[in-house]
C-alpha cells in the first residue's frame, strides 16, 4: 500500500513537471504576437515557479538554509539587474545570463560526479559519463565564452578580434584533448580529478573561441551561446534524470539555433566563417582612390525635404541608439505625421547588437510597433518612397552588397534605401562604417549627408521643421 | 539515484526529439520584432538548470557536492528571475498606438 502511494506521489510530481513543460511551450507559442507575448512570458514564469515548488516537495535530506539563502541572493540580484539594465545593454545582459546558466550546468554535473566519487559503491554508467561530459564541456564553454562576449559588448575590452600567434593550433589541441577525455572518463568514471580538469580545459576553450570574434559578429555569438546554455541544461537533464530539463533545454537550444541561422543569413556569412574568420581583423584595402564628392546637407534642407514628402521611410541603425536619439526621432516623426506624411521604419536584422534589438530600442521610445517593418516586408517600398532617412546606419544600406563582387559585403541582404527619390543620411563622422567598408550610397546623386551626432542633428532638424 | 535505465533512456530520447521538433516549429513563428524578448525569455527558461541544482542540493551526502549545488542555485536563480523580469519589462514597451500624454 505504501509502495503504491509512493508511486502515485511520484506520478503526481511528474504530472506537475509535465504541466510546467506545457507552460513553457505555451509561453513560446504566445511569443508569436506582440499582443499575447507578455501573457506568454508570465505563463513561462509560472511554469518555472511550479517546477521549483514541486522540486522543493521532493526534499529528502538537504539543508534548507543554504538553499534558501542562494535562492534569495540570486533573486535579489536578478530583480536588481532586470530593473536597472538599459535597453542598449540588453546584449550584454543576455550574454552574462547565458554564462550564469552555463556555469550552473557545469556545477550540477560536477556535483553529481562528486557524489559517485564520494560514494564508491554507486557505479556511474556510461550514459552518466557521456551526459556529464557534454554538460561540463558545453556549460564551461558557454560560461567563459559569454564572459568574453560580455566584456567585449560592455567595451571593457577591445571589440577587435584577438588572435594570438599559434592560437588556432592551441585551440585545436584543446578540442582534441576534450574529445579524448570522453574516452578516458568512460573507462574510469570515478576519476573526479579528470572531470575537474575537463571543466578547466573547456573554460579555456570558451575564452579562446570567442576572443577571435569581432564586435560586429557578437549578435551571432550571443545567439549561439544562448543555444549552448540550453544544450548544457538539456545534457544536465540526462545527468539528474529530469525530463523537464531535457524539454526546456531542447527548446532553448532550438531557439538559439534558429536565431543564429537568421543572424548569419542577415550578414551573409556562414557560421564557420563567423567562428573562425576573425572578420574585421585585417584592414580592408579600398579599391578606388578617386572618391566621389559627398553632398553635405544643412538641417534646414533636410527639414524641407521631409516636409514636402508624402512617404518617408526611416532606416535606424545602431548609431541612433548610441546617441540615445530614439525619442527625438519619434518627435520628428510625430510632427511629420501631423502634417500628413506617411512614416514607416525599415529594420534590418542586424540593425542592433542582437536579434530584434532595434525593435526594442524603438518600442522603448514609444514608437508603435505597427510602423516597424523588417527587410522582406519593406524592401519594395523604397522605390515609391520620397525620402529615405538613414540614421546611424551604414553597412546595412550599402548598395555595393548588391553590385560590387569585390566588396566584403557582397551578397549580404541590404535595405534598398538608395532606390528612394531622395536619401538623407545622418552620420557622425566622415569615416567608414563598423566594418570599415566604403559606402557608395553616400555619394549618390540623390543623397545628402547631415554630419554630426545623431541626437544633435535630429534636434536641429526638428527645430528647422518648426520654422519652415 | 543512479542514471536512467535503458527503458527510461529511450523515453527520454523520445522526449528530446519531440521537444526539438516542437521547439523549431513554435519558435520559427516568432516574428523578428520579438527576437530580443524571445532570447531573454528562452534564456530564462534555460535557467531550468535551477531544478537540477535543487535536486542535487536536496539529495547528496558530500559537502563539496552541496557547495557546488548552492553556487549553481545562486547563478541559475539570477538567470531565471532576471530573465523573466527583463522580458516582461521589454514586452511592456511594445504598443500599437502612441497614447497621448505618454512620455
Amino acid at each position: 500500500m505504501n509502495i503504491l502511494s509512493n508511486e502515485l506521489w511520484s506520478f503526481n510530481l511528474e504530472m506537475a513537471y509535465l504541466l510546467a513543460a506545457t507552460l513553457f511551450f505555451i509561453c513560446l507559442k504566445l511569443l508569436s504576437s506582440p499582443k499575447t507575448a507578455r501573457l506568454g512570458n508570465l505563463l513561462g514564469a509560472l511554469g518555472m515557479v511550479l517546477a521549483v515548488v514541486v522540486t522543493f516537495l521532493q526534499n529528502k535530506s538537504g539543508a534548507m538554509m543554504p538553499v534558501s539563502l542562494s535562492l534569495v541572493l540570486g533573486s535579489v540580484l536578478g530583480v536588481y539587474s532586470a530593473n536597472k539594465v538599459k535597453m542598449t545593454a540588453m546584449p550584454q545582459m543576455v550574454a552574462i545570463f547565458n554564462g550564469f546558466g552555463g556555469v550552473a550546468s557545469v556545477l550540477v554535473a560536477l556535483a553529481e560526479c562528486w557524489r559517485f566519487y564520494f560514494n564508491q559503491h554507486l557505479a556511474p554508467g556510461s550514459l552518466f559519463v557521456v551526459s556529464s561530459w557534454f554538460s561540463i564541456v558545453v556549460g564551461a564553454i558557454t560560461f567563459t565564452g559569454s564572459m568574453v562576449a560580455f566584456l567585449k559588448l560592455q567595451e571593457l575590452m577591445s571589440g577587435r578580434p584577438i588572435l594570438l600567434r599559434g592560437q588556432r593550433i592551441f585551440t585545436a589541441l584543446l578540442v582534441l584533448v576534450t574529445a579524448v577525455a570522453l574516452f578516458w572518463l568512460v573507462r574510469s568514471p570515478s576519476d573526479i580529478e579528470a572531470f575537474i580538469w575537463l571543466a578547466i580545459i573547456a573554460s579555456v576553450l570558451g575564452i579562446l573561441l570567442v576572443l577571435p570574434i569581432g564586435g560586429a559578429d557578437m549578435p551571432v555569438v550571443i545567439s549561439l551561446l544562448n543555444s549552448y546554455s540550453g544544450l548544457a541544461a538539456m545534457a544536465a537533464g540526462f545527468v539528474v534524470k529530469s525530463n523537464l530539463l531535457i524539454i526546456a533545454g531542447a527548446l532553448v537550444g532550438a531557439s538559439g539555433v534558429i536565431l543564429t541561422r537568421l543572424m548569419c543569413k542577415a550578414m551573409n556569412r556562414s557560421l564557420m566563417n563567423v567562428v573562425f574568420g576573425a572578420f574585421g581583423g585585417a584592414d580592408i584595402v579600398t579599391s578606388n582612390d578617386e572618391e566621389k564628392p559627398i553632398k553635405e546637407l544643412m538641417p534646414l534642407d533636410a527639414a524641407m525635404l521631409l516636409k514636402s514628402a508624402g512617404k518617408v521611410i526611416v532606416v535606424p541603425g545602431y548609431g541612433l541608439a548610441v546617441s540615445q536619439a530614439q525619442r527625438n526621432l519619434r518627435e520628428i516623426c510625430d510632427e511629420l505625421k501631423a502634417l500628413g506624411v506617411h512614416i514607416s521604419y525599415a529594420i534590418h536584422p542586424v540593425a542592433g547588437r542582437m536579434p530584434g534589438h532595434m525593435n526594442v530600442l524603438l518600442a522603448e521610445a514609444n514608437i508603435p510597433y505597427d510602423e516597424l517593418f523588417d527587410l522582406d516586408q519593406i524592401n519594395t517600398e523604397f522605390e515609391t518612397a520620397d525620402v529615405a532617412i538613414i540614421i546611424g546606419a551604414n553597412d546595412v544600406v550599402n548598395p555595393s552588397a548588391r553590385t560590387d563582387r569585390n566588396s566584403p559585403l557582397f551578397g549580404m541582404p541590404i535595405l534598398n534605401a538608395d532606390k528612394a527619390r531622395s536619401v538623407i543620411v545622418l552620420k557622425r563622422g566622415r569615416g567608414r562604417g563598423f566594418a570599415g567598408i566604403e559606402n557608395p550610397l553616400f555619394c549618390g546623386s540623390n543623397a545628402g549627408v547631415v554630419y554630426g551626432d545623431a541626437k544633435q542633428s535630429l534636434i536641429k532638424v526638428s527645430n528647422a521643421l518648426k520654422e519652415v | 539515484m543512479a542514471s536512467f535505465s535503458i527503458g527510461e533512456l529511450s523515453i527520454a530520447l523520445y522526449v528530446l526529439v519531440l521537444a526539438v521538433f516542437i521547439g523549431f516549429e513554435v519558435i520559427s513563428k516568432v516574428p523578428t520584432m520579438l527576437h530580443t524578448p524571445l532570447m531573454s525569455g528562452s534564456n530564462a527558461i534555460s535557467g531550468i538548470i535551477l531544478l537540477g541544482a535543487l535536486v542535487v542540493a536536496f539529495d547528496n551526502e558530500s559537502l563539496v557536492a552541496s557547495i557546488c549545488s548552492y553556487i549553481a542555485i545562486f547563478f541559475a536563480t539570477i538567470n531565471v528571475v532576471g530573465g523573466f523580469l527583463v522580458t516582461d519589462r521589454m514586452l511592456g514597451m511594445f504598443r500599437i498606438k502612441t497614447k497621448a500624454g505618454q512620455r
